[in-house]
């Protein structure tokens, strides 16, 4: 009993000590968070956009995968065609607050229009505006394509 | 002999001094958060002004415009008093701490101490001694259940560990065979006279108290948040319970100023002027309270009453006795 006090005062006391004074020194993890964000990683699956061909077209054809892909039935469409007989997306609409974010929608997709982004802050005070339109998810494009994507989808179409 | 240069010189000297404590209770809590987090690898506040510095401003303005709550079933005299009662005492014990040299100014000899009494020890000990009554009464008068309990632990844990800081103390005055603060401090000119030195389990034993006697952690049992959802201030908002705030720093930096004086030297050091070091010597002090904080868990109720009468307790009347025995036999 005697030999553990002094075991605890003479050695795990100074140990300890030693310990908390060391991390003073260290260089602390705290990232301050809204003026320093972190990259996030390259396969990261935050908001959905819809990508667009080059001209501007949108590339969804409304063919349902997606919706049919869905665990968590989030994906809302309903198909048209233009006036040359192109069938797209009338109505397309992710419920966010369904979504989990899986990225199965992705994977199904075969003409390579949704992806899920980097974007991960949304929120809001009101649920109905997590419901996102077609309009919401093309304007949430990435200005500049990541290479990372385009790697991904060529690999795609090699399989 | 009272003339008006005495006066003006008190007069100067407890405001100044008063002031210095403040601020230093302000910034005591700085150093706290600043230290602690660093120790845990956070950085701490640092969002207001450079290095945070502005944050104890901004805390005391958040504080002064809290709603001031009193419980419905509270006692409300005792509980308006209470505060009070803790916060005077811890400022009061400052007043025999001597911060530097005797200086001559327009041919005035002026202490660098309000106020130099003969028995300036005793004085501590009794001063200190009333902060218990502020949070016994805090905890009593608040009608909650975790406030009394808080309340109750700590007049326990005070009370108990008093003998063993009274005690720890009794080496270095027969040593030194005087209770008088500055003459402690001039016994100890030669860096190897600190009593640190002559006296190092007195100091052990006294640090170790005083860390049980001013509430802080390891020993916070009283306010111990996880427990007690913070003892006996709980009910305490606004300026009230700044008032218990301000007390607690105030008595961390009494009592870095008392183990200062009496075990480090005091003012005395080379080079620098005596107040300087008095400071440096008091900071260092406070920052190990905060390295104690970040290091040691809190000790569990009854190991803190086994440690304050089966361990401490002895350790200071061996010291006592060994002490008598080699310096006075």
């Amino acid at each position: 009993m005697a030999f553990d006090v002094i075991k605890t005062v003479f050695l795990a006391f100074p140990k300890g000590f030693y310990t908390s004074i060391k991390h003073v020194f260290k260089k602390p993890v705290t990232l301050q968070y809204p003026r320093v964000r972190e990259e996030m990683a390259r396969r990261y699956r935050g908001k959905h956009y819809l990508e667009m061909y080059d001209d501007g077209t949108e590339r969804c054809v409304c063919c349902g995968l997606c919706a049919a892909a869905c665990p968590a039935d989030a994906i809302y469409m309903e198909p048209a065609e233009n006036e040359k007989g192109e069938r797209y997306a009338k109505l397309y609409e992710i419920n966010l607050l369904r979504c989990i974010y899986c990225g199965f929608c992705e994977e199904a997709c075969p003409e390579e229009a949704i992806f899920l982004g980097h974007e991960y802050e949304f929120s809001d005070d009101n649920r109905d505006s997590f419901i996102y339109t077609k309009e919401q998810m093309l304007a949430n494009r990435p200005k500049k394509e990541k290479r990372f994507k385009r790697i991904i989808r060529k690999v795609r179409r090699i399989f | 002999m009272i003339t008006t240069g005495f006066i003006i010189a008190s007069a100067i000297k407890v405001i100044v001094v008063v002031v210095a404590v403040l601020t230093g209770c302000a910034y005591a809590t700085w150093l706290e958060r600043k230290l602690v987090g660093h120790i845990q690898h956070r950085i701490g506040p640092n969002l207001a002004g450079p290095f945070g510095l502005l944050q104890p401003i901004a805390d005391a303005i958040k504080l002064a415009f809290k709603e001031d709550i009193v419980p419905e079933r509270a006692e409300r005299v005792t509980y308006a008093l209470a505060p009070i009662v803790a916060f005077i005492p811890a400022m009061l014990s400052f007043a025999v701490i001597p911060f530097g040299d005797t200086i001559t100014i327009m041919g005035q000899q002026i202490d660098m101490v309000i106020s130099d009494l003969n028995i300036g020890i005793l004085y501590i000990f009794a001063i200190t001694s009333l902060g218990v009554y502020g949070i016994v009464l805090a905890g009593w008068s608040s009608g909650s259940k975790y406030s009394l309990l808080g309340g109750i632990r700590s007049s326990a844990q005070m009370i108990s560990y008093e003998i063993a800081y009274g005690l720890s103390i009794i080496g270095v005055l027969i040593i030194a065979q005087t209770l008088s603060m500055k003459e402690l401090v001039a016994q100890q000119a030669n860096f190897f006279d600190w009593f640190i030195f002559r006296q190092p389990l007195g100091f052990v034993l006294f640090v170790i108290c005083a860390i049980a006697e001013t509430n802080r952690s390891p020993f916070d049992m009283p306010e111990a948040e996880s427990e007690l959802v913070g003892g006996y201030h709980t009910e305490y908002s606004s300026l009230r319970f700044a008032m218990f705030f301000i007390g607690e720093y105030a008595n961390m930096i009494t009592v870095a100023a008392v183990v200062t004086t009496i075990f480090l030297g005091g003012w005395q050091g080379p080079l620098l002027p005596p107040v300087v070091w008095f400071c440096i010597k008091v900071f260092l002090f406070m920052a190990f309270y905060v390295w104690i904080r970040g290091t040691l868990p809190r000790v569990r109720y009854d190991q803190l009453m086994n440690l304050g009468w089966k361990v401490l307790f002895p350790l200071a009347l061996l010291n006592v006795v060994v002490t008598a025995l080699i310096y006075r036999l």
